[in-house]
């Protein structure tokens, strides 16, 4: 519980830290950025939105840095992130909102699939060495080192045509409205197929490395060959004594790499035009919409931080060691 | 993007190339200075690392074109005048392969190289130190892990306008130097207590000199693949900015080629030519600093090498299989065996 709370401490901390980092960044922006953006976009703000503006640049003349923090903060609290300039006049975090539940749904559903396909893969790797398995490491040592996009564009240039079953973009057929229903459901999934295997080749190699060369460390370790010397078979050592312990720093690794899979995944999104935050980000780059850019960012970390509090749990239940303190 | 694919972490110190043999007679030990590179997977990657670092040299020198230029044929496939054909204005696309180089391997290296140097700073200090000071910095780095790095360096970059190469490799190496850090500071925790550690401090040496010459040539392996780890993201990294039009289309990288073959639909014209060489450039300098790392690993953890032949035949007509770590057990079925397992042949001898 102690180890619980510490790590609860933790997460909270970051997100403090990404917030402020968060507050800081458009201050940072040399001369007058609202004055370009104004100009850029000839007459079309209202004199609301320019407000705004000057206050998240933190170019509100009568607020001190201090003031700005502290209404920072009580705006985030009240869940309103401002104003975005490409769907204006819709509050940020009504677009998020929107374009969340696609990511949350391909990205989590594709990760823990790579990573349990990756760490069984992986098992298989250390466990019979010297057999066709070692055949993996060329392969996926390339495939890891591919960018997830231009992967996303082959497999768009490969599979996709007039008479494919695979459609090219989007995230359901322009003709159908989002709803819980028959005709839906069944053309978001159809959609999703192509984005979420691109990820899953590329992210699933990461894991099966790790993995392996866990399983090749472990393997070596006194408790295996007394495993072995008491007869059990081959699968329960491999299993239970090897792949259990291997299994830990995996899943540690599991939650520090998830910063830079949802990064990557955020490109697929783009090269799809997947309805998902990657791709609001990539809309929001283009109008150099910094409010839901901003947004985004807080968005996707906080996601992060929850996905890994959760990774934490399950290594707090996989090692009872760290169950036993306090 | 890609999970750091070493694992140093794990590897106990002192087991590899730090613990060198003693040898009773100087002339017998023959110390193999290029050990590494016989690596046969440190050797390849090396060898096709030369090759990027040569073009980065002399890419924009020996490209047959100007990579801006315009030209008269739109679009066309490769052919003899244009190797990997041309882009939407008549652009030759190995032009500006050739002169994206540069920008590709000048960016990964800087930020590896701040990356590196931040991370051994904090690293080793905070392993060094300890206390307070370590869980400053310890925290400081787990902050810097936990935010995912690709989104913040989008934010970063998009605020700054037409940003130079060397100020993107500045933005990348200030926010990707956290993994090498923990790794470091780990290994720095296992080796302070190490007796020839306690014996220079015994001895009177400065902190500075402790950590100089006692410390880091230590950490040498660690620190590598570290670097190396950084200059795989840091290309990654930069390539996407420049794909996705954060950065300035003025000077040319690989990403800036993906950039405009994205734009102007290059998939709907099937000009594959367009995007595949890129990619494929990408793809291949990725996968030789992994093998560089995949080599460091090997050198530094025997274990982790490739087993090579294993199955051997005995004297009696038996096939084993050898696997390292593990004793071989024989019996009396002829598929290799590697474990040990209650024979049903001696229960029948034992019977009647």
């Amino acid at each position: 519980m102690k180890y619980f709370l510490q790590r609860l401490a933790f997460y909270l901390f970051t997100a403090w830290a990404a917030i402020t980092l968060n507050f800081f960044i458009p201050r940072m922006i040399p001369g007058d950025p609202v004055q370009a953006l104004v100009t850029k976009y000839q007459g079309q703000l209202s004199s609301q939105a320019i407000d705004s503006l000057y206050v998240l640049f933190g170019l509100d003349k009568d607020a001190n840095l201090w003031q700005e923090y502290i209404n920072y903060w009580k705006q985030l609290f009240a869940g309103d992130l401002g104003l975005s300039f490409t769907f204006f006049p819709t509050p940020v975090s009504e677009i998020i909102s929107n374009s969340l539940p696609w990511t949350l749904l391909l990205v989590g559903i594709t990760t823990v699939i790579s990573f349990f396909l990756g760490t069984g893969l992986g098992i298989l790797a250390g466990w019979r060495r010297g057999s066709w398995t070692d055949g993996l490491l060329p392969v996926t040592t390339f495939l890891s080192s591919v960018p997830y996009f231009w992967l996303g564009i082959i497999a768009i240039y490969l599979l996709t045509g007039p008479d494919s079953f695979f459609p090219s973009s989007g995230g359901f057929d322009s003709g159908l409205v989002p709803a819980w229903d028959q005709y839906f459901i069944p053309s978001a999934i159809q959609h999703s197929l192509l984005p979420a295997l691109t990820i899953l080749i590329s992210s699933v190699s990461g894991w099966i490395l790790s993995m392996r060369n866990m399983m090749v460390t472990v393997a070596s370790e006194d408790y295996i060959t007394v495993a072995h010397a008491k007869g059990l078979s081959d699968r329960r050592v491999a299993m239970s004594y090897a792949a259990r312990n291997a299994l830990l720093p995996n899943v540690s690794g599991f939650a520090l790499s998830l910063g830079f899979i949802v990064g990557g995944t955020l490109l697929v999104e783009i090269v799809f035009s997947y309805p998902g935050v990657g791709f609001q980000l990539f809309q929001a780059l283009g109008a150099s919409d910094y409010p839901l850019m901003q947004g985004i960012f807080l968005i996707i970390t906080i996601s992060v931080l929850v996905a890994n509090l959760l990774a934490d749990i399950a290594y707090l239940l996989l090692d009872p060691r760290t169950r036993k303190e306090g | 993007m890609t999970i750091p694919t070493s694992s140093i972490e794990q590897v106990i110190p002192g087991q590899g190339s730090m613990a060198q043999p003693e040898s009773g007679k100087p002339a017998k030990a023959k110390r193999q200075r290029f050990r590494f590179v016989s690596n046969r997977k440190a050797a390849t990657g090396l060898i096709i690392l030369a090759i990027y670092l040569l073009f980065a040299i002399i890419g924009p020198w020996v490209a047959p074109y100007d990579p801006g230029a315009r030209g008269n044929d739109l679009v066309q496939p490769p052919s003899g005048e244009h190797w990997m054909g041309t882009t939407h204005l008549g652009q030759d696309v190995f032009s500006q392969l050739l002169a994206g180089t540069r920008s590709v391997i000048f960016v990964g290296f800087f930020a590896g190289i701040v990356a590196t140097v931040l991370s051994v700073i904090i690293g080793v200090t905070a392993g060094y130190v300890g206390g307070k000071t370590d869980e400053v910095l310890s925290a400081l780095s787990n902050v810097f892990l936990v935010i995912p790095a690709l989104p913040l360096i989008i934010i970063i970059t998009s605020t700054l306008e037409n940003a130079e190469d060397w100020l993107i490799a500045l933005v990348i190496g200030l926010t990707s130097w956290s993994w090498n850090a923990r790794v470091l500071r780990a290994q720095t925790l296992s080796l302070r207590r190490r007796d020839f550690v306690e014996a220079a401090r015994a001895s009177g040496e400065r902190t500075w000199r402790v950590i100089g010459f006692e410390l880091l040539p230590n950490l040498t392996a660690v620190i590598a693949s570290g670097f190396v780890g950084t200059v795989i993201f840091a290309v990654l990294s930069e390539i996407t900015l420049a794909f996705i039009g954060v950065t300035s289309a003025t000077t040319w990288n690989w990403g800036t080629i993906l950039f405009w073959a994205q734009g102007q639909q290059a998939l709907a014209q099937n000009a594959w030519w367009w995007f595949v060489p890129a990619g494929l450039a990408i793809a291949i300098l990725g996968t030789a600093l992994s093998l560089i790392n995949f080599g460091i690993d090997e050198f530094v953890s025997p274990r982790l090498r490739s087993a090579g032949k294993t199955k051997l035949k005995t004297t009696a007509g038996q096939t084993v299989r050898m696997r390292i770590g593990f004793t071989p057990v024989l019996s009396n079925s002829p598929e290799p065996h590697t474990h040990a397992r209650p024979t049903p042949v001696l229960q029948k001898e034992v019977a009647p």
